[in-house]
């Protein structure tokens, strides 16, 4: 297969794979009752009557997991050509994949003194 | 799959258009490895639950079929005639999407697993990095199902398994760096083929390790089964599904776990790679799924053994334990395969089994190494701890709770 052609499976795998789940759902569909009422489609929170509104800005602590995610998702991108050219090259690699593993984790032990990372 | 390639010329030989023949052989090909793990599925549900089962000490499901083997159609059939209930608030679009993306995000993996030596989706060259960018779309999923449900529950679950996702993901796909640089390949049929002379998990125990613990987190099963936190968070991100959505959610689930069997299978228990496999390649399949399940039945016996863990303990242990240990071990290994260079201990042709001892033996002694030092630095905190609680007054540590 040349590399069009494996896109090309890629592309129809991206297609058809959210089809393939939602077959059943259609079909569910097809066989299951609907005797909607209001009572039935309100917002289930446990009986409670819901308050307020539910689309609000959120705590800014899941924006710090995010963004450290993001520091090391991006490290990893960069990480894994170096990985995979790894046995082919010297010492002088090791050096430099250490200097930038180095310079990115510590900014996770900023984060972690700064106890940014502390579930509260 | 290779036998793709001959269907297209097949066709192609009867007279039927170049572009069609092409297109008509890669959809059957990923219809073929689509519905695969679709099949395996259902089986699925049958052996986690009777797993489960024997664990508690009970049956498990024995009525419906031999062994209760028809369960899972009994279940299927039951899911179809329950009522789908859309509640009133709910964005409908994005709401209808996340069940199909969450499964979807699961079968996407199944693209580059190498089944066989011969039968596999496709050979990307970049096949690690898929896995790691395909497998995210079930985190956006969650994201989905939790905003778009407009209750509070599911969307304070949904934020809660997210954060708790993309923390498990950095130690995941740090410790696939590992196996990367060992084969020297980034394609799952490389790094398969690169175990004929000695499987990963000797080279690389720790990287199996985190590899096992990142992806049992991903799934959201016990001890991370925030997700199923029903005390604090009802029934969490899906609390609003019903009927066959809610079921597509745990068809996810279930895939999920068994394709991390096969994940780690392929990439650190040598995948397909068993007797016979070259004179018949189809017994490929079966080491590979042999395999894959002994992986799974650890993960399920993990599930079920251990409590769940509170949401500020699991960030804790993966920020201040999981990741550090990850970095360590990437740039150990990293190390450690210049000192072999040096040494001239790189084996001449990889596949040789005896060839591979040296370089396994230095590998396995780095590691033992680093996971002694892990054991004294978890001691002397530990110690740390418990002498700064006697101090206070406290017999047990005491965390802050709350989200």
């Amino acid at each position: 297969m040349n590399v069009l052609n494996q896109w090309a499976f890629i592309g129809v795998f991206f297609l058809l794979a959210p089809l393939l789940p939602a077959l059943p759902i259609v079909l569910g569909g097809v066989f299951a009752p609907r005797k909607p009422n209001a009572i039935k489609q309100a917002t289930y929170e446990c009986g409670v009557e819901t308050v307020g509104d539910t689309w609000v800005q959120f705590k800014v602590q899941y924006y710090v997991y995010g963004l450290i995610f993001l520091v090391f998702d991006v490290e990893m991108v960069l990480l894994f050509p170096w990985a995979m050219a790894y046995r082919d090259l010297d010492f002088f690699a090791f050096g430099a994949g250490f200097l930038f593993v180095f310079l990115l984790t510590d900014a996770l032990f900023y984060a972690l003194g700064k106890d940014a990372l502390k579930w509260d | 799959m290779d036998c793709i390639n001959n269907l297209s010329l097949c066709l192609r030989h009867s007279g039927v258009d170049a572009g069609l023949a092409e297109f008509v052989s890669i959809f059957l090909g990923v219809v073929l490895v689509a519905t695969f793990p679709l099949l395996v599925t259902i089986l699925l549900i049958w052996v986690e639950r009777k797993f489960a089962a024997r664990i508690q000490d009970r049956i498990g499901p024995n009525r419906v079929g031999p062994f209760g083997l028809l369960q899972p159609l009994a279940d299927v059939v039951k899911l179809l005639t329950k009522e789908n209930i859309t509640p009133t608030g709910a964005d409908r679009p994005i709401y209808n999407l996340a069940p199909p993306f969450m499964v979807a995000a699961v079968l996407l993996i199944w693209a580059v697993i190498p089944l066989s030596p011969i039968h596999y989706g496709v050979d990307l060259e970049i096949g690690a990095l898929y896995f790691v960018a395909v497998a995210s779309i079930g985190t956006l999923s969650v994201l989905m199902a939790g905003w778009a449900s407009n209750n509070k529950y599911a969307l304070l679950g949904a934020f809660r398994v997210v954060a708790l996702l993309i923390s498990y993901e950095v130690p995941l796909a740090l410790a696939l760096i590992v196996p990367v640089m060992l084969a020297n390949s980034m394609s799952m049929v490389g790094i398969t083929e690169a175990q004929w002379g000695m499987w990963f998990v000797f080279m690389a125990p720790i990287a199996a390790f985190l590899f096992f613990i990142g992806s049992q987190a991903e799934t959201g099963r016990a001890p991370f089964d925030l997700i199923e936190a029903e005390s604090e968070l009802t029934a969490g991100f899906n609390t609003e599904y019903s009927g066959m959505k809610f079921a597509m959610f745990f068809a996810g689930e279930f895939m999920h776990v068994f394709t991390n069997g096969v994940l780690m299978a392929v990439l650190f228990t040598g995948g397909w790679i068993g007797p016979f496999v070259g004179e018949l390649p189809l017994i490929g399949l079966v080491w590979l799924m042999a395999k894959a399940s002994v992986w799974y039945i650890i993960a399920l016996w993990v599930r079920n053994t251990l409590p769940r863990l509170r949401i500020d303990q699991v960030m804790l242990f993966n920020w201040q334990f999981l990741v550090p240990l990850s970095i360590v071990n990437l740039l150990v290994t990293a190390f450690l395969l210049q000192v072999i260079k040096m040494a001239g201990l790189t084996p001449a042709d990889p596949g040789n089994f005896v060839q591979n001892i040296p370089q396994t033996l230095v590998l396995l002694v780095g590691n033992l190494v680093e996971f002694g030092g892990v054991l004294i630095m978890l001691r002397n905190r530990g110690r740390r701890e418990r002498i700064a609680d006697a101090a206070k007054g406290l017999s047990a540590p005491v965390h802050a709770v709350g989200d």
